[in-house]
């Protein structure tokens, strides 16, 4: 085969061969420019959608109307809920390029970025602004590691809650609220009687997480609860293998597609009849509230057995990275995220509660200022699905151990993984 | 000595760059996933000392990590044998000569073109593990035909799951093997067929002494092919099920690592992949470079 057109000459390829080489050094070294004093607030999290985002629209007014020299500029990432948010965090904290302030669950959970030097010690944010007074005592204390606060909750969920379809139970005869997993146990095997096939909805493994942080709560009480996240509560006694059979026993009332669809899905078998309970944070009231739906009677709520009294905390919280541009401007939204303005224009619109205990809770609708009332005196205990309780390593071990347990079924197996996942990342 | 820079010199340049940035890009990249993998880099902060082979004994250790590798090599086998069993058939009957040939090889063709991640979200609907009257998806259509016992759980099925995980694979991928199959078919020359009917064997004694063995070469390499892709499968999964731990595979288990700041198991665990991989391809490398250097 010959090439119609005629070779270059030796002297012109080395040109263009040099050029080429040329060109690529030159792109290479370009991009990367200086850091420069800016008036931008960038604020990074995973609120892009319904509520969320409404609530974080909610924020940014009050923040713009404190402080309208900076401007704010929204870096949320959507998808995944939050897990592609936290890859591309991860991505910039490791290049140094941190957002003047990012969203991050408050408790364990920020315990890595901790670790790794990349959040700022916020405890005097705190006595200025005197947080430490209006924010209970029991959340400070969640947000406390080693003495020091990193970041500012900005709301709170409760997660301990169940769900159900009043006529699902009128039909059953199931009249009362039980008060432990016995008789909750007792209660789904009348539902199953009356021909109900599936009494408890559950989804994919984290829900699954979430209903086994709740009956942990149940069956240790509110103290043991929070002792199994710092070591005070042996992962290997007694009591804990009375919840996981309790668990177990749950289990068996729920639907077999379980692993193949997320929250959403398993709070619809309850509002379509096909289930009569679910258990989910109180998140589940603010899509209630979307789709048209009505407390009392298309659901009832209700703490789950065992746990009145308790509220299984979790919340969203903003933080400030070390090296975080504008600084001072990150810690004006902070300020906005815990003053009283900033919280009642999110929470309001986002469906959850404000840290703050002296909101106003007429401005809230009646889900919540039940929820405000039990937030005020119930004991208040971090949750694990929802990354209060433990940091992201200990809890995707508990979540792996919880979905083999879904298929495998062995008590003593799960017990011991989680004995495990204590050891590894515990202190 | 001038005259030899200057024939071989520029060629040299013209590729240097690509050489450099596979060199940065791949194998700096590989080596220093490896020497992330030998540290104790187990959350955010940077590593304190190296412990050897550690990282990796614990991985074989776990459980968790032999179910990943169990659950790979299931979809792995269904996957290879699915594609090439269905491809061979469709390439065999094609070649036979059937009317609007064009047509079904565009048909069977086209699924390539669509991104695990696009086909995962149908399928994912399609193989819903509902059954009786909550069914959607394939045991619907099982249910609405009367055909209620093909009803099942699909890739939920805690031992048989990864077999369907593998369903939607081989419908994407039949037919690229189907192509290259039906490419290697058309490159056995007539005379060879019309010389074997002329001593008069069967039809049967045709494929199986005549066609057949002139396939091996394409057999192989659509092996290779499939073979690492299915060993590197990620995309697919993480549509259909998510990442939990029924259906998770080495490198869905890497993210959850990673995701879980543990950069010291998720890099072991990308060198296990990397190794698991190498071993089907390399030697398939060194055979078609030794093959190409005989001709």
């Amino acid at each position: 085969m010959r090439l119609s057109l005629s070779a270059p000459s030796p002297r012109r390829m080395s040109l263009i061969a040099g050029a080429v080489v040329t060109g690529l050094v030159v792109a290479a070294c370009g991009g990367g420019g200086g850091a420069k004093e800016t008036k931008n607030v960038e604020v990074f999290s995973w609120w892009t959608e319904g509520g969320e985002k409404a609530g974080l629209d909610g924020l940014v007014t009050t923040f713009k109307k404190e402080n309208p020299d900076y401007k704010f500029v929204n870096a949320a990432v959507a998808g995944g809920a939050g897990a592609n948010a936290k890859n591309v965090l991860a991505s910039r904290l490791q290049s140094g390029d941190p957002p003047s302030s990012f969203q991050a669950h408050a408790g364990g959970e920020l315990a890595d970025y901790i670790k790794a030097g990349q959040l700022q010690d916020l405890t005097s944010l705190f006595e200025e602004e005197g947080w430490n007074d209006v924010f209970p005592k029991g959340v400070v204390d969640l947000l406390t590691h080693e003495g020091k606060i990193y970041s500012v909750p900005a709301n709170v969920h409760r997660g301990n809650l169940v769900w159900a379809n009043p006529d699902v139970l009128k039909k059953a005869g199931i009249s009362e609220v039980p008060d432990s997993i016995d008789a909750w146990i007792a209660d789904m095997k009348k539902l199953k009687a009356k021909g109900v096939k599936t009494p408890l909805a559950v989804a994919t493994d984290w829900t699954q997480v979430h209903l086994l942080e709740t009956v942990l709560i149940a069956d240790l009480g509110p103290e043991a609860y929070s002792g199994l996240w710092n070591g005070e509560t042996d992962w290997t006694s007694s009591e804990v293998t009375t919840a996981l059979n309790h668990y177990k026993t749950l289990l068996s009332f729920t639907n077999t597609d379980r692993s193949g669809i997320d929250w959403p899905d398993a709070v619809k078998y309850v509002t379509d009849g096909r289930a009569a309970y679910n258990v989910m944070g109180d998140w589940t009231a603010g899509s209630f509230k979307d789709q048209g739906l009505e407390q009392d009677r298309d659901w009832v709520w209700f703490p789950v057995p065992g746990t009145d009294g308790v509220f299984d905390f979790l919340a969203d919280s903003f933080t400030l990275p070390v090296g975080a541009p504008n600084e001072a401007g990150a810690k004006a939204w902070l300020k906005t995220v815990g003053s009283a303005e900033g919280q009642q224009a999110f929470n309001t619109k986002k469906g959850s509660i404000p840290v703050r205990t002296d909101a106003e809770a007429a401005d809230y609708d009646a889900y919540q200022q039940a929820a405000m009332e039990a937030f005020g005196k119930d004991a208040i205990v971090p949750s694990l699905a929802h990354g209060a309780a433990a940091s992201v390593g200990w809890l995707t071990d508990v979540t792996s151990a919880v979905g083999e347990f879904g298929s495998g079924q062995d008590v003593a197996k799960l017990q011991q993984a989680l004995a495990d996942a204590a050891d590894k990342h515990a202190g | 000595m001038k005259r030899g820079i200057r024939s071989w010199g520029p060629g040299l340049l013209l590729v240097a760059p690509s050489i450099a940035v596979i060199a940065i890009f791949v194998y700096g990249l590989i080596g220093y996933n490896i020497n992330i993998s030998l540290t104790d880099q187990h959350t955010g902060l940077p590593a304190t000392e190296y412990v050897g082979m550690d990282n990796y004994t614990a991985l074989f250790g776990e459980d968790r990590f032999q179910h990943a590798l169990t659950n790979l090599a299931t979809y792995t086998v269904v996957f290879l044998v699915g594609t090439m069993v269905f491809g061979l058939l469709w390439a065999l009957l094609l070649e036979r000569g059937v009317r609007g040939e064009g047509f079904f090889r565009s048909i069977y063709l086209f699924p390539m073109a669509v991104s695990f991640i696009a086909s995962g979200v149908v399928w994912r609907w399609l193989l819903n593990s509902s059954q009786g009257e909550n069914a959607t998806g394939l045991n619907r259509l099982f249910g609405t035909l009367g055909l209620d016992f093909l009803e099942n759980p699909w890739w939920s099925d805690p031992k048989w799951g990864m077999a369907a995980m593998a369903l939607p694979a081989m419908w994407q991928l039949t037919g690229y093997v189907m192509a290259l199959f039906l490419a290697g078919l058309r490159g056995i020359p007539e005379e060879l067929r019309e010389a074997a009917r002329m001593d008069g064997v069967t039809e049967f004694q045709l494929y199986r002494h005549v066609i057949f063995p002139q396939l091996s070469p394409v057999a192989l390499s659509a092996l290779i092919i499939i073979g690492h892709m299915s060993l590197k499968v990620f995309d697919l999964i993480m549509a259909i099920s998510g990442s939990i731990y029924q259906t998770e595979v080495p490198a869905t288990y890497m993210w959850t690592a990673l995701l879980s700041f543990d950069y010291a198991k998720a890099a072991s665990i990308a060198a296990v992949l990397l190794a698991v991989v190498a071993v089907v391809v390399v030697p398939y490398l060194v055979h078609t470079v030794r093959a190409e250097r005989r001709s």
